[in-house]
Parts: C-alpha cells; structure tokens; sequence
C-alpha cells in the first residue's frame, strides 16, 4: 500500500507492523510524532504512554519486555542521557520480548541542547543502531530492528535524524501485520537480577554476539558498496547518503567507489574491507560524530592497509552542524577535484530582518516572566531558566533568563548561585511539564538543604514546545488522548497530579498559585516571595493559547496613543508594531491576553468592540 | 518531470498545508513526492522553509539543491529575498507584499517594511507574482487564507505543475468539507483579479 507519511509517521506505522504491545516515551523534538502516530493508529490493543520522563519510559518498556512484550521507547537525543541510566545495564540484562530505542538525533542543532550522536552512545552501550537515509527506509529498518531485537534479546537503537522524522514522502508499507503475543513474566533470578557476576558473563556475550552482528550485517540490504575502478571511494550514512546521490545525479559523477552505512554498530568491517580493497583515499561524509570515519580509519589499522581517510578528523569535512547539497558538493567535487560551480545569480540583494523565535502573542509566559521582573526591579536577582518554550523569555526586551541548561537544572543552578551569591534573590523558572520530568528531584533537595530560592512554576497546562502533549498535571493519558478527543470530551481532571499539592507535599509552606494576567496580584505575591527565606513557590496558572480559544482582540486608539512605544520595548509581543509612529496590533495574531492594556500608561489600547 | 517548489515564510503563516496540498496533488498525478519542513523552535515567529519536491523519479535529497527551485512561493517578501539562492535561472516567484515585522525590527526602531525587497524582486526577478494578501483577506472576508491565495496565484501562474482546477480538487480532496467554500472562493478571488 502507497502512503504519503512524514518519517516520525514511517516509524510508528513500522512499529505497529511489527506487532509492538507497548510504546512509552517522552515528548522532544525531533522525535515526538512517533509515538503521536502509534496513538491516533492504535488498532486498540497496543498499550501507549508518554512516561513522566525518558527514564520512567525505558523502565517502563523493560518490565513489559521481561514479561515478553514487544516495545518502542521513544525520545530526542539529549533524552536518551535522561534514560542513560537504565540503558546501560538494560544492555547487559538483555530484554525477552522486544525493545527497540528510537532516538532522534538533531544535526544543527535545530531545536536542540547539542549535537551529541546517538551511534556514539550505542557503540558506548554496546548495543546495535539502525541509520535510516530516508522516510521509506525509516519504515523498513524500524521492523528490522524488532526482528534483530527479538532474535537477539536485545534493546536495539533506530536512530532517524531531523530531515528524516520531519521529512514526508510516499512510500510502500504493508497491509497486514501479526500482533505479538507476549507469555508473562517468568520468574529466573540469574536473568532478571543484575549482579557484577553475571554481568562479568554477559559481558564476555555481548561482545562475541557484536562480532557475529558485525559479520551478518555486512551483507544487510543496507549496508551497500558498489566498487568502481578508480582508486578513489566514498562513504556515508543518513541524509548524508541522501545528499551524496543528489550530487551523484546532478553532477553526473561516475568511477568513484561507494560505501552505504546503514548500520554504524556493530559496524560491516567486512563490507568495509571490500568497499576499501584497492582504493588510496577514502572521503566520509556523516553529520555529528565521525563514526563512520573513525571505524574505517581502525579497520584500514588493524588491516594495515595503505589508505588515506578524510572527513571531520582532518578538517576536509565540518566537524559540526548540518550537511546539506551544497556542502556535500563541494566535499565531493574538492575530493575529486572537480571544478564547483558557485556562481550566485542573485547578487546585493537587500537586507532582510533576522527572525529569532519568540514567545507567542498572548503567551502567558510573558506575562508571569514581565511581573517578576516588575517585582525585582532594581533589586539583585538572577533569573534560571530550562528547557521549552519559555526558554525564549531570554530575548529582548524580558530578558528574564539567564541561564538554561537541561532538564530541571534551572531548580537546582539556582540553589548553587544563591549558596555562592548570598546576597542575591534566586529564581528558578521551571514548565509544568519538566516540573513533572525532572523538577521535583531538585525541590526536595532545596528543602532538604534548606537552600533559599524562589520557585516560579509556568504551569499552562500542556507540553507546549513539542506541540501539545499531555503531562501529568493535566490528568489525561495518550491512549484516551485520541479516543475522548474523538468522541468530543474535553476533560478529565481525575487523576490530575495538583503541582501546589506535591509542593506542600514536599514541606513548601509559601506555594501561591496566581493567574499571571492579573498583574497586580502577580507582582504583590512575587514581592511577598522575596520577603520570606527558604523554599517559596508561586505557581502562575493560564493555558497555552494553543489549547484554549483566543479572547476578544485588542486595538489601539489612535487619537490616545502619544507614541511611547512602551507596548513594545516593555513586552514585545509579536502582534505589535509601529506603523506611522504609531502602535498597531494584528488582529490576526491577537489573542486578547490584556497585557499591553496593561502596561500602556495613556489608555489607549482597548479590548475591540463586537 | 520533475518540480521544485519552495515555500517560506513566518512560523504560523501556514506554508506547511500548503506544502502538504503541492505534495499531495503531485502523488495523486502519479508521481513521486518529497518534502521537508520546519518544526519546532523555529516554529514561533521565526523563519520557515518547507522543500516540496515532485518527480517521475526516485528522489534523493528532501532538501531542493540551491539554483534548483523551480518556483518560490512566499508568504512574505523578506523571506522571498532570504531564499532567492534556492531559484534556479528563470524560475517564479509568487509573493504576498505585505510584510511582517519582526518583534527585534519594532526594537530596535529599524524601519523594515519589506519595499526594498519587494523592488528587488521587481528588478531581479522575471517571473514574479505579487498576491495582495490584505485586499484578499477583505474580499474573501477572512484572515486566514494567505496560504490558498499564494497557491491559487501560483496555479494560475501556470508554473507550478497542478492547474486552477486542479488546485480546487485538491482543497476539496485534502481540507475538511466546513472549509471548501470559504477557501473554494480565495482561489476564485485570486484567479479573477489577476
């Protein structure tokens, strides 16, 4: 059957053809969509969740494949470091059923912390990684990856990069597929117990079963060399391989070698020494880490060939960011010496305006980030910040964040910096949703320690950043997700975790929960905060405009505004501008929040009329 | 055969329908269809870029090759001019003229108000569409049809691979029914006032 899907939507349909019973994960760009199409396609059996955080899901996926389910646990990149510590002695206690990691790795970085390479982490735990090039290969090495999970009782990683799970393409998937039928847990002390002697044993397992895959995957579909009688080969693997045969087509290269990586661990030596037999120079073309490039610089050692290997460890290729046609071009025509054509035909072309993202029109994140800072003008603060969409309160003219740096951090870096800055108030930024992932950890420790800082909870009632996921707080699970979203009910608040009541739970005593539109009380009960000393927590409340619908727009009385621009270098909302000296708001965009009404000192803007 | 089509624009202006529509019409024609999208971050009022490519072929990158784009559709004129490497010799460009102000030009006082792009265009580009999004947003009476009109402009432009008729089938195939007329109207609009 032809389907036009996007590559995240290749995966869950793969994953759901090779009879997955349980799909756990964690929301985070690039990935997110895998497990979203597992959820809207659920044939109804198929057990689906996003977990409280990455490691909550991959436990959650090994005592379902103990008990001989088949799963997918799905994340980002920098998620895989949440779920790190379960992964690596998952590998060494193997799974019954099935478990297959899709990570999605983010060269760019586009919407990431890093650029970290999954195919580094799987080498480093030591377990194998599917590297689709493409959205119909995403799909075919998804099920591949469940065959070898099952076959091997092993966690196996499928690792699709940014263009591959954001990219849409038609392609062939199967009309029919056979649910796994899992046998429950069996009880076998010396398997499911991991103790130093049996890891000492399954090590020595691992590491035979490796160079066993290494020599079956030297012939797998995907791993391909196409030898050609010049001395001269090329290697890649990704969207890089993508964009090495566009530049085949285009520039009608032909005589030169190729060398197709599908599966970087346990890496084909032997196709490698094939694809290398009579070659002198070898050109790798890989984003991230130089995985490639390194495993055919220690195969050319161990075999002591003659071979000269370029690529990001000798400069020729870029070491970071994305490749794109025209980088991989230039590496190619460089390393053939062809002559590249890089001759502009738009030339002094006008300035066109930089468009950093930024925080949307009636975001409630600006309101609560522009009432402390009312609140802590001219007083010493330092405000830290984490990871999602209030990330973006760090720009002009909030410039509320001063510091950002994973998961949770922003709880904890504020209890640091006080410890050390005694003197100054700290704060810490924290969504509802990363509260729920990594926060709590790191207010207990507050507590605990009894460290001084000022816990500001954004709570607006979704995963914003990733495009709307439930959490927790909101009380809604993915499988009913889809399910009340179709049969029209909106909520249910039953098993909602109260963030106010986990926080008292804790031993917070000041826990005030604000809506952030009023102003006012927002800045008093901040002002409040920084009066009393140990752990205090105001929780501003007011959802995404994502997920409500927009108020009544807001427009601006010509005749009153003086032209103070004052709605614009106080909150610089999107929908905003200056047309003729004076203030204008896009109706378009306007979500009736009030806060420009707000901070306009001379009246002039106005909820618009029905 | 094969078809380039570059949409850009802002995060939330729409260019990932349209795309979606381009992408869908060319598989429904029976050929191969490719595309690459922004999503995430870059989302909130940031620049976006959806690569929609359609051929007879097997095609390789997701990402059109730069002075490979057989037509630009942009739903802003800065972001035609930031994306003008992409057009191949002789391609079209189809632009809504009105700009959208970055909230750092409104700080920073600058006084972008896209009409040195839009004269650049003027100047450089043979093949160009200019869609008035303001006077089709009046006359269809609706502030969200931008992305309907710069493809009903593109269609008509002859250009980009599906016809007007062909266009409408395919709002009639791929939006729900409650939005066929409304954006049924926008194509009219467009066609007629060109």
């Amino acid at each position: 059957m032809k389907k036009f899907l996007m590559g995240n939507e290749a995966s869950g349909f793969g994953a759901i053809h090779s009879g997955v019973n349980l799909v756990s994960g964690y929301p985070g760009t690039p990935s997110t969509e895998i497990l979203e199409t597992v959820a809207k396609n659920n044939p109804g059996y198929i057990h689906v969740e996003w977990s409280v955080n990455e490691k909550a899901a991959m436990e959650v996926a090994a005592g379902a494949a103990y008990a001989g389910a088949s799963t997918l646990v799905t994340m980002k990149q920098v998620g895989l470091n949440v779920a790190s510590d379960p992964l690596m002695s998952l590998a060494y206690v193997g799974v019954k059923g099935a478990m297959v990691i899709a990570v999605a790795d983010d060269p760019g970085p586009i919407s990431s912390q890093t650029e970290q390479d999954t195919r580094t982490f799987a080498m480093f735990s030591k377990l194998p990684v599917f590297d689709p090039s493409n959205v119909q290969e995403a799909y075919d090495m998804m099920k591949d990856a469940f065959i070898m999970s099952h076959k091997y009782g092993t966690p196996v990683f499928f690792r699709p990069t940014t263009r591959i799970c954001h990219g849409c393409e038609s392609i062939d998937i199967s009309d029919s597929y056979e649910k796994n039928e899992a046998e429950g847990f069996v009880k076998d002390t010396k398997r499911w117990v991991i103790f130093p002697r049996a890891s000492f044993l399954n090590h020595q397992k691992i590491e035979k079963r490796n160079k066993e895959l290494s020599e079956t995957l030297s012939s797998y579909k995907f791993n391909t060399v196409e030898k050609s009688t010049s001395k001269k080969g090329i290697a890649a693997g990704g969207d890089s391989w993508a964009y090495l045969n566009e530049v085949i087509n285009m520039e009608n290269i032909s005589g030169v070698s190729l060398f197709r990586v599908g599966t970087p661990f346990p890496f084909p030596e032997k196709a490698a020494l094939n694809f290398m037999d009579g070659l002198d120079e070898v050109l790798c073309i890989e984003e991230l880490d130089p995985v490639i490039e390194r495993a055919l610089i220690f195969t050319a050692g161990k075999n002591h060939l003659n071979i000269k290997i370029h690529g990001k460890t000798d400069g020729t290729t870029s070491c970071a960011g994305e490749n794109t046609p025209e980088s991989v071009k230039n590496y190619v025509n460089n390393f053939l010496g062809i002559q590249t054509d890089n001759k502009e035909l738009f030339t002094n072309k006008p300035e066109t305006p930089a468009r950093p993202p930024v925080l949307c029109a009636g975001c409630p994140h600006r309101a609560s980030f522009y009432a402390v800072k009312q609140a802590m003008k001219g007083r010493k603060a330092v405000f830290c910040g984490d990871i999602g969409c209030y990330t973006l309160g760090n720009a002009a003219p909030l410039d509320m964040v001063d510091t950002c740096l994973c998961m949770g951090a922003d709880v904890t870096i504020a209890q640091g910096i006080k410890i050390t800055e005694p003197d100054t108030t700290a704060f810490s930024f924290i969504g509802d949703s990363t509260f729920f992932a990594s926060g709590i950890t790191g207010v207990v420790n507050a507590v605990y320690n009894h460290n001084d800082i000022i816990l500001v909870v954004l709570d607006n009632s979704t995963t914003a950043m990733t495009g709307h996921q439930p959490h927790p707080g909101t009380g809604i699970t993915m499988t009913d997700f889809y399910q009340k979203k179709k049969a029209g009910i909106r909520e249910d608040v039953a098993n909602a975790v109260s963030i106010e009541k986990v926080l008292r739970g804790i031993g917070v005593a000041f826990c005030e929960t604000v809506d952030p539109f009023d102003q006012k009380k927002a800045i008093e009960t901040i002002k409040k905060a920084s009066e009393l000393k140990g752990v205090k927590a105001v929780i501003f409340k007011s959802p995404c405009i994502a997920v409500t619908k927009p108020g009544v727009p807001y427009k601006v009385d010509k005749d009153k505004c003086r032209s103070c621009r004052r709605c614009v270098t106080e909150i610089g909302c999107p929908a905003i501008s200056f047309n003729d000296g004076k203030a204008e708001i896009d109706k378009a965009l306007c979500y009736g929040c009030s806060l420009c009404a707000y901070v306009c000192p001379f009246d002039a803007i106005r909820k618009e009329e029905k | 055969m094969e078809k380039n089509i570059l949409l850009c624009g802002v995060g939330g202006q729409g260019t990932v329908l349209a795309s979606r529509i381009i992408a869908h019409s060319g598989m429904d024609a029976g050929y191969n269809a490719k595309t690459a999208e922004t999503i995430g971050m870059a989302q909130r009022g940031g620049s976006v870029v959806s690569h929609v490519r359609i051929s007879d072929k097997k095609i390789q990158s997701p990402i059109i090759p730069k002075k490979r784009a057989d037509m630009i559709i942009a739903f802003e004129p800065g972001e035609a001019v930031r994306c003008l490497d992409y057009l191949k010799e002789g391609g079209t460009v189809i632009v809504n003229s009105r700009p959208q102000k970055p909230v750092t030009a409104s700080l920073s006082k600058s006084n972008y108000d896209g009409s040195d792009c839009l004269e650049y265009l003027f100047e450089n580009v043979k093949n160009l569409t200019v869609i008035d999004g303001d006077e089709i947003e009046k006359k269809c009476g609706s502030p969200k049809v931008l992305n309907i009109a710069l493809l009903a402009g593109a269609a008509a432009s002859g250009e980009l691979g599906i016809s007007v008729d062909g266009l409408k089938e395919a709002i009639k195939k791929q939006l729900p029914e409650k939005f066929h007329a409304i954006n049924l109207k926008i194509v009219d609009t467009v066609v007629n006032s060109k």
